[in-house]
């Protein structure tokens, strides 16, 4: 019978692409924690479908709390933060990422003394996921700091959003550029944001390549442990130069990895896609456990989060408001509906050519999870294909059982390859 | 005559499991179109306007066993969300046309995407409420929000919704709401008059029947209550929050009110009487009921309302309600409720009001240990 192979626990994946990351991502912590000091202007952002190009037009630092915490939980420091928290009357029900970004509010990571700089502006991007308002109103209170609510509709009729959606989120827009205007002291540039905008659409451009090259096989990179490292660049640098060359670089590498017939792991064995956050702080040995099987995703919902662009969707510099209107509402996963989700996944593992549906549901994310069991009846029952529900957390350890995760994974993979067999006998 | 008999025949009504009173308007009104309400606030003037019947959803409380809806959802999901899918597995809902959801929680918008695929029998609606109260541009979104639920209500029913009948739906909806909150002012004054658990029973069979029916129960009930007997008596005077949505057991309200309190206001079933004030008459009915939902609705913890806090809206209910403090009643895995905890918690600290949090869930059924917690909370307030 089939096992998991051996793996390397400290093995290291696609270096190249990851580490070019890691730079870019690090050079901009390091001005985060410069702006702490100084007091530079900073405007704090939620990542789904955002509108980040706003306050780069006016050179604000961009702060995004859900990276503050998944940093936390990736470097294990996560669980004293929540714990902080729940000391505060944060039920053990609510968002961790909230909690743990929260117990570091208070326990003093943001302002001079912390990495993260004081937000002059909390922009609340309510972009599908109700938990951000909450979030949002709790550092606009914890920080005696503005806020502004840019309420997004969610994507309820169709395909599309009706004019009166984009005129409600436009005319937010314009009023989020006074605020902008206000708070910094300095007057809008239009050309400034046309500029910021067509560096946007550079990297939405590479990034929709890199995911396209996932349908060779084997696969160049994962597209769900891999695609979380470019989901920096994508939705934090997203707008700047280093951004955009990033991406440039990154589809290079992996068009030569496609030309070499090579992939993340020795042997492509399984094609899957991912559904749902990573568990982060177990983030290596999850990922370990699928590649002890040989197992590869081709693509990942997580990664669309910030937003759809590999269906075609660009940032416009010529329909500036419009088209980061359009991306909030439409072009982004977290304000689509779960069928719509459905319906993407449905998308990837036919284009993709995918073998399964590999489920990470979270406590944490309701916005992600609930209603997952659903979508596990619809891939099985109604389109056959194999699917595996697991559960965690994303940022609290508490909900993280490696061998009861081994034990189905290692279960589902050794059934699917019988399977496999069966088919090729 | 006495109110007991008209809240007995509304008790009967709500914990009747199959919607007997629904069925029952639909065999008065054939042809007729009910649509089921999920909490918290419907524009229920433009169901009404069109002839349907709204009906207050509220999960299947103790009255059903989940066999589906678990392996939809998982454990850490709040038990409406299972009950409501589960009514619709075991075809509890079949009364109802349309099914209307809004933009409360994660839980409910995924909800209703998993009640659309299941169920394609009904028509399902999903609202976006606004959550930007202070952008010029928030009140043409909602009323342009209004007028596409206006739209598909129009298509549930088959024909046009006018402005006359819209107009005519806004008065009785005011009528009805201009007497809850008489209820609720008669209940804060005098709390021996109406107990909670009579007001609510009260209120929550109101949600399933027509509201011209509604209000003349209403109307008795108000024109009875002077005369009822009974005196003030010493009880500490509290106010229940974060109860808008799943809704608790009756026995658990009966729970407090037997520790010692009197429940002086409250936020149960709050989108059934959303408004503080009348919405206003003379402007059309949609523009009236958007601008409304901006500038006259309660605060709530499904509704971001930047320069009212929901903080000082607590406090302040807590004064004007002559209350000594305040019983948290989150739904176990709320996230709206459980949210807005830790920031009430620190506005009542300030302000000197003494808490209490009681968990619950709809199905819950034994209450000790909440009762012993409730009845040492009154006796750390009497003897303070």
């Amino acid at each position: 019978m089939a096992t998991a192979g051996k793996v390397d626990k400290d093995r290291k994946y696609q270096s190249e692409v990851n580490d070019h990351s890691k730079r870019i991502m690090t050079e901009y912590y390091d001005q985060l924690g410069a702006a702490a000091k100084s007091g530079a202007p900073a405007g704090f952002l939620m990542i789904s479908g955002n509108c980040v190009e706003i306050l780069r037009a006016f050179d604000m630092h961009p702060v995004f709390p859900e990276v503050n915490a998944l940093q936390l939980a990736i470097r294990k420091q996560s669980l004293p933060m929540i714990l902080k928290a729940e000391q505060m009357g944060y039920s053990s029900d609510n968002c961790a990422y909230v909690k743990a970004d929260i117990g570091m509010l208070v326990s003093g990571g943001y302002g001079p003394n912390g990495s993260i700089p004081h937000p002059s502006l909390v922009v609340c991007n309510y972009v599908g996921c109700n938990v951000y308002v909450k979030w949002f109103e709790h550092i606009a209170e914890f920080c005696k700091a503005p806020l502004f609510m840019l309420d997004v509709p969610f994507l309820r009729e169709g395909d599309r959003p009706s004019q009166d959606d984009i005129t409600y989120v436009v005319r937010q827009l314009e009023e989020l550029i006074a605020t902008c205007s206000r708070i910094t002291g300095r007057p809008f540039d239009m050309d400034r944001l046309r500029e910021v905008l067509a560096f946007s659409a550079q990297a939405e451009e590479g990034w929709s390549r890199a995911k396209a090259l996932c349908k060779h096989r084997p696969a160049p990179f994962d597209a769900y442990f891999d695609s979380i490292n470019m989901m920096g660049p994508i939705n934090v640098l997203r707008g700047t130069r280093q951004a955009a060359e990033f991406f440039d670089v990154a589809v290079e590498a992996f068009e030569a990895l496609v030309a070499q017939a090579a992939g993340p792991l020795p042997a492509e064995r399984f094609r899957t896609i991912v559904e749902g956050p990573p568990p982060y702080p177990y983030y290596r040995n999850f990922r370990n456990l699928f590649a002890a099987w040989g197992a590869v995703a081709v693509n990942s919902t997580y990664s669309t989060v910030g937003g759809l662009w590999e269906f075609g969707f660009r940032h416009d510099p010529s329909r500036p408001l419009e088209s980061i209107a359009e991306q909030m509402i439409v072009e982004n996963l977290t304000n689509r509906s779960l069928t719509a989700r459905y319906q993407q996944i449905r998308r990837y593992v036919e284009g993709w050519d995918a073998d399964a549906l590999v489920i990470h549901s979270i406590k944490s994310c309701r916005l992600f999870s609930a209603g997952q069991g659903d979508m596990r009846e619809y891939f099985t029952r109604e389109l056959g294909v194999p699917t595996l529900l697991v559960e965690s957390d994303l940022e609290d350890p508490r909900y993280y059982s490696e061998a009861q995760m081994k034990n189905r994974i290692d279960a589902f993979f050794e059934a699917l390859e019988h399977k496999k067999f069966l088919q090729q006998a | 005559m006495s109110i007991t008999p008209i809240i007995e025949q509304c008790r009967a009504r709500l914990e009747d499991p199959e919607f007997g009173s629904v069925r029952q308007w639909k065999a008065r009104h054939p042809g007729g179109k009910a649509v089921g309400c999920f909490p918290v606030y419907t524009p229920v003037e433009i169901i009404h306007a069109a002839g349907m019947l709204p009906v207050g959803l509220f999960g299947g409380g103790t009255t059903i066993e989940l066999a589906n809806a678990d392996a939809r959802f998982q454990s850490f999901v709040c038990s409406i969300a299972k009950t409501t899918l589960e009514m619709g597995f075991q075809a509890r809902l079949k009364p109802l046309d349309g099914l209307i959801f809004s933009s409360i929680c994660d839980v409910a918008r995924n909800l209703s995407s998993v009640v659309a695929r299941n169920f394609s029998e009904f028509q399902v609606e999903y609202i976006h409420h606004a959550q930007n109260m202070t952008s010029p541009a928030a009140a043409d979104y909602v009323e342009s929000e209004f007028r596409r639920v206006q739209r598909n209500m129009e298509k549930l029913s088959g024909g046009a919704i006018s402005q006359e009948a819209l107009a005519a739906s806004l008065r009785t909806y005011n009528r009805v709401r201009g007497l809850l909150r008489r209820l609720y002012e008669i209940r804060r004054e005098s709390p021996h008059l109406i107990s909670t658990v009579e007001l609510y029973v009260l209120v929550r069979s109101g949600t399933l029947v027509p509201p011209e029916e509604h209000l003349q129960e209403l109307e008795q009930v108000l024109e009875l209550l002077p005369a009822r007997q009974g005196r003030p008596k010493d009880r500490v005077r509290v106010v229940i929050e974060s109860a808008f949505c799943e809704q608790p057991p009756l026995d658990l309200l009966q729970v407090v009110e037997d520790a010692g309190c009197y429940i002086v206001d409250d936020d149960l079933l709050t989108g059934w009487r959303w408004f503080v004030e009348d919405v206003p008459e003379d402007l059309p009915p949609l523009r009236a009921l958007a601008e409304s939902y901006i500038r006259r609705s309660v605060y709530s913890s499904v509704r971001h309302d930047g320069p009212r806090p929901r903080t000082a809206g607590l406090v302040e209910k807590v004064r004007r309600a002559g209350a000594q403090a305040v019983i948290f009643m989150p739904a176990k895995f709320c996230e709206p409720a459980l949210f807005d905890y830790p920031l009430f918690r620190v506005a009542l600290e300030e302000a000197g009001i003494p808490h209490l949090v009681v968990e619950f869930e709809e199905k819950m059924w034994t209450f000790e240990r909440t009762r012993n917690e409730l009845e040492t909370f009154v006796e750390s307030m009497l003897f303070d």
